[in-house]
């Protein structure tokens, strides 16, 4: 493992009813969070190679988790989205070398498929920043339905000296959807987006 | 007799490797439970609730089941645990007492006894509000290494006519537990309390 990770939380979100309407199926969402020391923090570093590796790595195991705690197969999963906060002693470009170069590879292997952009959203921030993960159907991005986000904190992170790398899965799509757009029966899955 | 309602549930577990000591051989974990349901009461004084007390109980057994799963599914190598609730805004702090019976009773019940008291914590607050779950052990508050809290939350929960349930667990004492006190290992298991 390159990654020295210090914590990692699973967080699993299911929405019963909405607006006095049973939702049933519930909608689910997961999300699986590692926070890693920034090897990089402190100083400007030219080749951030080291934080693309662990971006491979942190990949597979919180895709692999994300799908565990939702209790589906890969391949079940609807909609994807990451998201990373740097600690106050790194740079931003660090959370985009994490997430952005080789870590999709290994999302979309557990998944099976996944011919869309995973969204993303990063930031810079201390103990307790809040990330709101984009979400997104995986294979095609113009799915209405399955625009989505969702909210993860924790408390004690990212230190100074830390990446805390978010990873967020669905079976579902929004509660009680009905703006239109494109659904997900009409996917042809061919381009990623439609 | 009210209803249980139910809007949504969360569910997240924490995995910790180390805080800055050595890496724990065996990762501390903890994990809670919330659900989030209609507050019967609120917008009005309502002299006799206590009935609610009973039918919240099916609900916390489900709740501390899933905690066990969460942990890994044997109710032997949970060792410490808490409650809370959040009350919304038009409803009052004594809604929350309500949880104090079912929550304990359904703990114990999935822990298959536990004889310490369950730390508890209540407010009321708006979406967003974040409880600190305090975390004692299960059969003796005094261990002082298991004295911990867990902060849970949700963005849009609870709202005003809502109350936010929480149920804690964890396998073990804080990460890197070293300023002394009741060990675990020398309790007697006869008060509760050493």
């Amino acid at each position: 493992m390159k990654a020295k990770i210090r914590k990692i939380a699973t967080f699993v979100e299911e929405t019963c009813t909405e607006m006095g309407r049973p939702i049933n199926p519930p909608t689910r969402r997961a999300a699986a969070v590692a926070v890693i020391e920034n090897p990089c923090a402190g100083k400007y570093v030219e080749d951030l190679t080291e934080l693309m590796a662990i971006g491979e790595e942190l990949g597979d195991l919180l895709t692999q988790r994300a799908v565990a705690a939702l209790g589906i197969d890969g391949p079940k999963a609807e909609s994807y989205g990451k998201a990373a906060a740097v600690g106050e002693n790194g740079e931003l470009e660090h959370a985009a070398a994490v997430l952005h170069p080789k870590l999709g590879t290994p999302v979309r292997k557990v998944l099976g498929k996944g011919t869309a952009l995973i969204p993303s959203s990063k930031k810079r921030g201390g103990l307790g920043v809040v990330l709101d993960i984009p979400l997104g159907h995986k294979d095609a991005a113009y799915v209405r339905s399955h625009f989505d986000g969702m909210e993860v904190r924790l408390n004690d992170a990212p230190r100074a000296n830390e990446i805390m790398i978010a990873i967020a899965v669905t079976d579902s799509g929004r509660p009680l959807a009905r703006v239109g757009g494109l659904t997900k029966e009409q996917i042809k899955g061919e381009d990623g987006l439609r | 007799m009210p209803d249980v309602q139910l809007r949504k549930r969360l569910l997240s577990v924490e995995e910790i490797f180390h805080e800055g000591g050595p890496i724990a051989e065996q990762p501390l974990k903890r994990a809670a439970a919330l659900a989030v349901i209609h507050n019967p009461f609120a917008g009005a004084y309502v002299e006799k609730i206590e009935s609610f007390m009973d039918d919240l109980k099916p609900l916390g057994l489900e709740m501390a089941r899933a905690l066990v799963k969460a942990l890994g599914g044997d109710p032997k190598s949970i060792e410490g645990y808490g409650k809370g609730a959040i009350v919304g805004s038009d409803g009052e702090i004594e809604h929350g007492a309500l949880w104090h019976v079912p929550g304990g009773y359904a703990m114990r019940e999935a822990l298959g006894g536990a004889k310490a008291i369950v730390a508890s914590t209540k407010k009321v607050g708006d979406p967003g509000a974040r409880l600190d779950v305090p975390i004692t052990h299960i059969n003796a508050s005094y261990v002082r290494s298991h004295f911990d809290a867990m902060e849970v939350g949700l963005a849009d929960a609870p709202r005003a006519d809502e109350i936010l349930l929480a149920l804690v667990m964890t396998t073990g004492p804080r990460v890197h537990a070293r300023v002394g006190g009741l060990k675990a290992s020398e309790i007697k298991g006869e008060d509760g309390l050493r």
